[in-house]
């Protein structure tokens, strides 16, 4: 009875997924399809739970649908400021022979990667083992938490460089579309003054815990990040001071400390980013700490767009 | 049939329906949408396969990289929302130039 229960929800889900998935491709509405998207990114997170992935599980539901949630939607609110027609644009594009022989073409890709899919031997045995084996010496009992900072922590390195790179090229494309200001209303007022506290012990929390259960660097960064779209909603704004050097200095601090400390390892131990066994749990504490801010800030600074103090001047 | 087996296929179909709404959307906010929705795809399939030999405990490694995987897509999303954005601003439309004008929906 459980298994089929558990099968069912299991059918049930993946259906949602890639139902959801279709109508945030298909709608003609730019705003509903966004909204779909979203959507599709939580039952996601249900998915990865289902999966035994509960660290990706907190990632999706704090990146992959709140803070993409969050650019899509001040995207389109900019496309609608800068074109008010922009949204007219329906769902189909090509047509005629084109539409079809590319309709066949990806139905044909689909069935050949369902088939290589479901070809896969079952009997595969990963590297489960391997990272059973040595967690001991990666400094924290999470696997995916020593997957990411000390097995294959030059990953993690380029993730960070990654994100940092973005910021470069958002900053550097220069400031589009002002944000329209808008009054926040008295629930959203209050409301953010509750939750921003929360949300950032919320984020210590998962920085703290991700050692050992599931969370970590990044879905910590992530809640940080809601907590300052919130509070960028809400009307807040970072002050003047804080805006140059402070700022820059948060943006940085995750990637340099990464990057000092792989230079280290690469001196000292020979190899890059081979933590010490003794030191590593605490190393790792460290980098998780440093990238926590700087990705908290570097994902709020995304949805901002144009660096803080540049983006009144249009 | 195992459930890892079902969700990989999902994930198949994901990365298809976005590859095709990718290939058929002209808007750019749509084709940034549709990427996203392949890479779910993708990740959907890793994750699948990590618990495709039914032990409880899954293989660390694909999971680590699929959190990888979406804060890169996050940072690709937004560099590509603002380049949309200029684009937009410059030329008035969000497609991508050099098609003709009667094509526009």
């Amino acid at each position: 009875m459980e298994t089929l229960i558990a099968g069912a929800i299991d059918v049930a889900l993946a259906l949602a997924v890639v139902g959801l998935a279709w109508g945030a491709l298909a709608s003609a509405d730019l705003f509903k399809a966004i909204v779909l998207f979203v959507a599709f990114g939580l039952v996601m997170a249900l998915v990865w739970v289902r999966l035994n992935a509960p660290d990706v599980a907190l990632a999706e539901a704090a990146i992959g649908a709140g803070v993409t949630g969050a650019l899509l939607l001040a995207a389109y609110a900019k496309l609608r400021a800068a074109s008010p027609d922009a949204n007219v644009a329906r769902a189909g594009g090509m047509r005629g022979i084109g539409s079809i022989s590319i309709r066949i073409l990806i139905l044909l890709l689909a069935a050949a990667l369902g088939c290589a899919v479901w070809t896969l031997p079952s009997d595969y045995a990963g590297l489960g083992k391997e990272v059973a084996a040595n967690i001991d010496r990666s400094g924290v009992s999470n696997p995916v938490t020593a997957v990411l900072l000390n097995f294959r922590g030059y990953d993690t390195l380029l993730e960070v460089m990654v994100l940092l790179l973005a910021l470069m090229g958002t900053w550097s494309v220069g400031a589009t579309a002002p944000q329209r200001e808008t009054a926040p209303g008295p629930v959203l007022d209050s409301l953010s003054r509750l939750l921003a506290p929360l949300l950032i012990l919320v984020a210590a929390y998962l920085l703290w815990v991700g050692a050992h259960a599931p969370g970590g660097a990044f879905q910590a960064g992530a809640v940080l990040a809601a907590a300052g779209v919130m509070l960028l909603l809400s009307g807040w704004r970072l002050p003047a001071a804080l805006a140059a050097l402070p700022l820059r200095l948060a943006l940085a601090a995750g990637p340099a400390t990464f990057l000092l400390l792989a230079v280290i390892t690469v001196l000292l131990e020979g190899r890059l980013l081979q933590l010490p066994p003794l030191w590593a749990g605490r190393l790792i504490l460290i980098i998780e700490t440093t990238a926590t801010i700087s990705i908290g800030a570097t994902l709020i600074a995304l949805f901002l767009g144009a660096p803080p103090g540049k983006e009144d001047r249009q | 049939m195992s459930a890892a087996f079902f969700y990989a296929l999902a994930g198949a179909g994901l990365f298809s329906i976005g590859l095709h709404a990718l290939l058929a959307h002209r808007h750019l906010l749509r084709k940034i949408l549709a990427i996203n929705v392949m890479g779910s795809g993708v990740f959907l399939v890793l994750a699948a396969m990590a618990t495709r030999n039914g032990i409880a405990i899954p293989d660390p490694v694909p999971h680590a990289m699929i959190i990888t995987g979406i804060v890169v897509a996050v940072a690709a999303t937004a560099l590509a929302l603002v380049l949309m954005l200029k684009l937009t601003a410059e030329t008035g439309q969000a497609v991508l130039p050099g098609r003709k004008k009667e094509d526009n929906p």
